[in-house]
């Protein structure tokens, strides 16, 4: 990561699925390089043996227990949320596989 | 060049839990669209995860009798992808820290006898992981629907490794599958309903060769026989490709039940950059080991492992073995109807046969979903019939008639045995005078016995059953022949 | 008498409890301060008068009968827009979610309900809580109510600002890089980040799961240590929340722990970047402490310069996939344009999101993606536990922890807009006490000579909630800063 790191704006806009002007990329992107040359500090730091760190207070089996079946959502709360619906179900665009 | 195909096997199970993986909304199959959501089913903002514990110990259930590890420790990931049936766009499932770890399924060739029993061989696994289901996508002429029903229903992936060789292990390698989920209790693995779907994974490469050729994966295969039809298909199209000269593109592949092809799905890399991390909102699995050993402990006999008991301990054949064992249900059935009277092989004739042609004449099933439990006959009614047999009271012609009878009615055959008056006639008087009548009446018959020929005698019998509607013991009718033609 | 809408709590308390004052009355001042200055001011997105007077009537009723149920019984207390109330629109200040409602309140709503509090309005953020200036709202830009032309901090900007201007008697807010305490120590206010897990997040919209929490804003130490009373607690809905492992019986911390504490002050915390004015009055502030016969001991946060990148990688990387679910699908903006799966997805997201959030989905995303993922995320995950050890080990020989809040008092509109580097660094002080999880408040240490705000922080150890507000309650006694309002 010595290099300067560039990010391929296109690639990870469409793994976000968020669509981007021109403009956006253009000013997004070298932005984000700088961010990213900032990021290079971290590669000062020895961090063998370090344990990744997910959660600040490390418990474990925290679940709900007795598979007791939980109140339900009459179809109509989604069916007012949603842009656009049909027979209980929501609409969107022909998915094609 | 000749190839040969290694071939892996995804498998998901909904694992059967009354609520869903990561919230208390229930799941049922077949329920009105979006009946079963909640806010966290939704992924409505600010909607948080929780395990389902149940859940965890099913999987750990069904991951003991698939002989995996359980894990010390296994974690929550997120996989992200975009998805229409996908509430938050990732999929909560474990990625590098599974729940269950190895383990190795018992298959068996099918014999091409079929009457005896086949190769056995150990397919290994890789891992078995929990994650959550998708809803589900119904294409319309210019839409598409969406049900979250099934979103968030618990889901056991059983991950083989490449371990397979042909579309007949594949094939037996999931009908053993299926009865060890299905006797564990983790699933009913209805294929039709969604709750055992499976993905494989096929690669050619030269006879002998250590390297894995390319492989494609296969999806949508939601029967045995597509899982079947696929990996042909697919094993002939590599084969056409690499004997063509050409490279196997690694790709997704799906397959077309009605026209019997599969086609490209995607190839592009990106579909797979899935970008995973451990959860934040769910906090790691330590399983406690004593509570492994308890699960273990509980865990049912496997159906080999009792098809070989069977027939160590009841001298019982492949072909009655095969059909009880598969079947945890059948198989406990006829083991406690051993418990009324021992009588194995003709106790295992009635399960095997009699019960099972009556369950499948009135089933609204497939024969592999026969449930003894819904009809009304219970093992002392079998017990118990088969002791009427062997103690002579009836023959094995009437029981034919007990069993429809009591299989309708439910009642125990003893007491239809009484109300009918079926016990077998061992009235020598009468039986003899009918005897001598027979003789009399048949000379050529007789002339044929005493010329050695001892199937004639059974010319004589049929006069007999008949004038004692069958209820004469057939045994005792034999000797008294014999001996009057003897005498005479 | 004082104007009500900018008494504390406590005296509110009492005057309800003594009859002097109704709810009723209480909120209709506040509604005719709002309905005054907000023009200005802008803190709130909405507010519903008729809906807050029928819960002040609904306190005063209670009251009557006898069932007061504490100190917030009565007291209209403001929400930030991230935080889930029921039947009420949650945008998180985005064009995103435009016109959705939430079906359910967050569990902190739940509980301040259950303690008779008013749920106050929806006040303005930075889009999904990303910035530290407010000026990422979708809606509108608050102004701080101290100079109408710089900004009130962030991303919690509305929720400081409306108690600067004396538009609620407590607000809550969120903190995931220091979101409370940076607009409070900008507006004059007292502003508390819980220990990671005492407050549930369950309602709260996530932006980045491992390092968010709710908190209470309020005029004093006092009323926040009400506020977080009245909220903390295990959730079953939330599996990372935690009962906490210390005192929470914070009114009684209060009268009875009154030092001498030992106070650590890390170098790193006064180098470069710190505003001369920021730097002398927080030094005033330890001298201050060190007059009460604290002692004051130099401490080292040695990885204390690795807290922002880390940070931005961990904060950035949760939120791309926190914010996934927002696709136009089931409840969020759909673009009009979308004519297939993947430009509904595509389209929606790019209209839906403001920049500040499309970059940071951008990053996080690019951190997490195939062959960045080790460099990036789980090395600033290793980081991040380098940066807890720093703070256990100071907090092996201290009780607290004294530093600036912000490195700057609050600057003007547009200032850093275009340089998100130079925005993110506003942060420096406060982020590395989300990334361990720690408690931290920021309480008022005086004003530069234009007049802005100053805030002192001080971080606790975990759990340790009722010491550190002993020691900004003694800083906030000896002093009076919080009886200093803005003039509007």
């Amino acid at each position: 990561m010595s290099e300067t790191p560039h990010i391929d704006i296109d690639y990870v806009a469409n793994l976000a699925r968020i669509e981007l002007t021109d403009e956006e990329k253009a000013k997004l992107g070298s932005q984000l390089d700088d961010i990213l040359g900032y990021f290079d500090k971290l590669n000062a730091v020895d961090v063998s043996g370090v344990e990744p760190m997910a959660h600040a207070h490390a418990v474990t089996n925290v679940w709900r227990e007795g598979d007791q079946p939980g109140p339900v959502f009459d179809p109509e709360v989604l069916m007012q949320m949603a842009p656009e619906s049909r027979e209980n179900q929501v609409v969107v665009p022909k998915v094609v596989e | 060049m000749d190839y040969e195909a290694t071939i892996g096997l995804e498998i998901h199970v909904q694992i059967k839990t009354r609520t869903k993986m990561f919230t208390a909304a229930p799941y049922e199959y077949g329920a009105a669209p979006n009946t079963l959501t909640d806010a966290v089913v939704l992924g409505l903002p600010g909607t948080l995860p929780v395990l389902n514990h149940a859940a965890i110990e099913k999987c750990a259930q069904l991951g003991l009798m698939l002989g995996c590890e359980i894990a010390e420790v296994c974690k929550w990931d997120r996989k992200n992808y975009f998805y229409p049936d996908s509430p938050k766009n990732y999929q909560l499932t474990q990625n590098d820290q599974p729940l269950c770890l190895g383990g190795e399924v018992e298959i068996e060739l099918a014999d091409p006898a079929r009457n005896a029993a086949g190769e056995h061989r150990w397919v290994k696994l890789n891992r078995i992981h929990l994650e959550e289901d998708p809803g589900k996508l119904t294409h319309e002429a210019f839409d598409t629907l969406i049900d979250f029903n099934r979103a968030g229903v618990p889901l056991a992936e059983i991950v083989t490794e490449p371990d397979m060789s042909s579309s007949a292990e594949a094939v037996a390698f999931l009908n053993a599958l299926r009865n060890l989920i299905i006797y564990a209790g983790i699933s009913d693995c209805d294929m039709e309903k969604g709750q055992l779907r499976c993905d494989a994974n096929v690669s050619l490469k030269p006879v002998g060769s250590t390297e894995l050729g390319t492989r494609t994966e296969m999806k949508n295969l939601n029967s045995i026989s597509n899982v079947k039809a696929a990996i042909e298909y697919e094993i002939e199209r590599q084969r056409d490709v690499l004997e063509s000269g050409n490279l196997v593109v690694q790709e997704t592949r799906r397959w077309d039940v009605d026209q019997g092809i599969s086609f490209s799905l995607r190839s592009k890399e990106e579909a797979h950059d899935y970008r995973y991390f451990p959860d934040p909102d769910l906090m790691p699995v330590e399983f406690d080991r004593n509570r492994v050993e308890a699960l273990r402990a509980e865990l049912p006999e496997r159906p080999f492992d009792k098809q070989r008991r069977f027939e160590q301990e009841y001298g019982l054949p492949y072909t009655v073995t095969t059909v009880l064992c598969p079947n945890r249900e059948l198989s406990e059935f006829f083991e406690a109807a051993l418990e009324t009277h021992h009588s194995p092989k003709l106790i295992a004739n009635y399960v095997a046969n009699d019960l099972l042609r009556e369950l499948a004449a009135g089933s609204e099933h497939g024969a592999q979903n026969l449930k003894v439990s819904a009809c009304q006959l219970t093992p002392a009614h079998i017990g118990t019939l088969a002791k009427l047999i062997d103690e002579g009271v009836i023959s094995k012609q009437i029981a034919k008639e007990v069993f429809t009878e009591m299989f309708a009615t439910g009642e125990l055959p003893d007491a239809i045995v009484e109300k009918k008056g079926l016990k077998q006639s061992n009235d020598t008087g009468e039986i003899e005078a009918l005897c001598r009548e027979a003789i009399a009446g048949n000379e050529k018959a007789v002339n044929q016995y005493k010329d050695g020929n001892e199937k004639a005698i059974n010319a004589l019998k049929g006069p007999v059953m008949k004038a004692t509607k069958g209820k004469a013991n057939p045994a005792m009718l034999d000797e008294l022949l014999k001996k009057l033609i003897d005498e005479g | 008498m004082q104007d009500l809408h900018f008494k504390t709590i406590t005296e509110l308390a009492a005057l309800l409890e003594s009859g002097e004052l109704t709810s009723v009355q209480l909120m209709q001042a506040v509604i005719d301060r709002t309905a005054a200055v907000d023009e200005q001011v802008k803190a709130f997105l909405s507010y519903d008068a008729d809906d807050a007077l029928a819960q002040a009537r609904a306190s005063d009723e209670r009251r009557a009968a006898g069932q007061a149920l504490g100190p917030l019984d009565g007291i209209p207390v403001g929400i930030k827009d991230v935080l889930a109330v029921k039947d009420q629109s949650v945008r998180c200040a985005s064009k995103m979610l435009e016109n959705y409602v939430s079906p359910f309140d967050a569990t902190c709503i739940t509980k301040l309900r259950q303690a008779g509090a008013i749920i106050w309005g929806r006040l303005n953020m930075d889009e999904f809580a990303m910035g530290s200036s407010t000026e990422n709202s979708a809606y509108q830009t608050t102004a701080n109510p101290w100079n109408l032309e710089t900004i009130p901090g962030g991303s919690s900007g509305g929720s400081a600002a409306a108690m600067a201007a004396g538009e609620a008697i407590a607000t809550l807010g969120t903190d995931t890089g220091g979101s409370i305490r940076q607009p409070a120590a900008l507006c004059g206010v007292v502003g508390m980040k819980p220990t990671y897990g005492l407050v549930s997040r369950y309602g709260l919209v996530a932006f980045a799961s491992s390092l968010d929490q709710v908190g209470p804003f309020a005029r004093t130490v006092e009323d926040a240590a009400i506020v977080l009373e009245a909220m903390l607690g295990k959730d079953l809905k939330d599996s990372t929340s935690i009962e906490s492992l210390g005192e929470t019986n914070y009114a009684a911390a209060l009268k009875d722990k009154k030092g001498p504490w030992t106070l650590g002050v890390p170098q790193e915390f006064f180098g470069e970047g710190i505003d001369p004015e920021v730097k002398a009055n927080i030094e005033q502030a330890v001298d201050w402490y060190r007059g009460q016969g604290c002692t004051i001991v130099d401490i080292s946060l040695p990885h204390s310069d690795l807290a922002v990148p880390v940070y931005y990688i961990v904060a950035t990387a949760e939120a791309s996939s926190n914010l996934a679910r927002f696709d136009g699908v089931r409840y969020s903006h759909r673009s009009e344009a979308a004519k297939d799966a993947l430009t509904l997805f595509t389209k929606s997201r790019g209209e839906g999101f403001g920049d500040e959030v499309k970059r940071r989905i951008i990053l996080g995303t690019y951190v997490l993606s195939s062959g960045y993922y080790d460099a990036y995320y789980k090395r600033a995950q290793k980081v991040r536990r380098l940066i807890l050890g720093d703070f256990e080990k100071a907090f092996e020989q201290v009780d607290a922890i004294l530093t600036p809040t912000s490195p700057t008092p609050a600057f003007k509109r547009g200032e850093r807009t275009d340089d998100p580097l130079a925005m993110y660094l506003s942060d420096i002080y406060t982020i590395s006490v989300n990334l361990a999880g720690l408690p931290a408040i920021s309480v008022p240490s005086g004003f530069t000579e234009s007049g802005l705000p100053i805030g002192l922080q001080v971080i606790g150890k975990a759990f340790g909630e009722a010491e550190m507000f002993a020691i900004a309650h003694a800083f906030e006694q000896g002093h009076d800063y919080y009886k200093t309002t803005p003039k509007l």
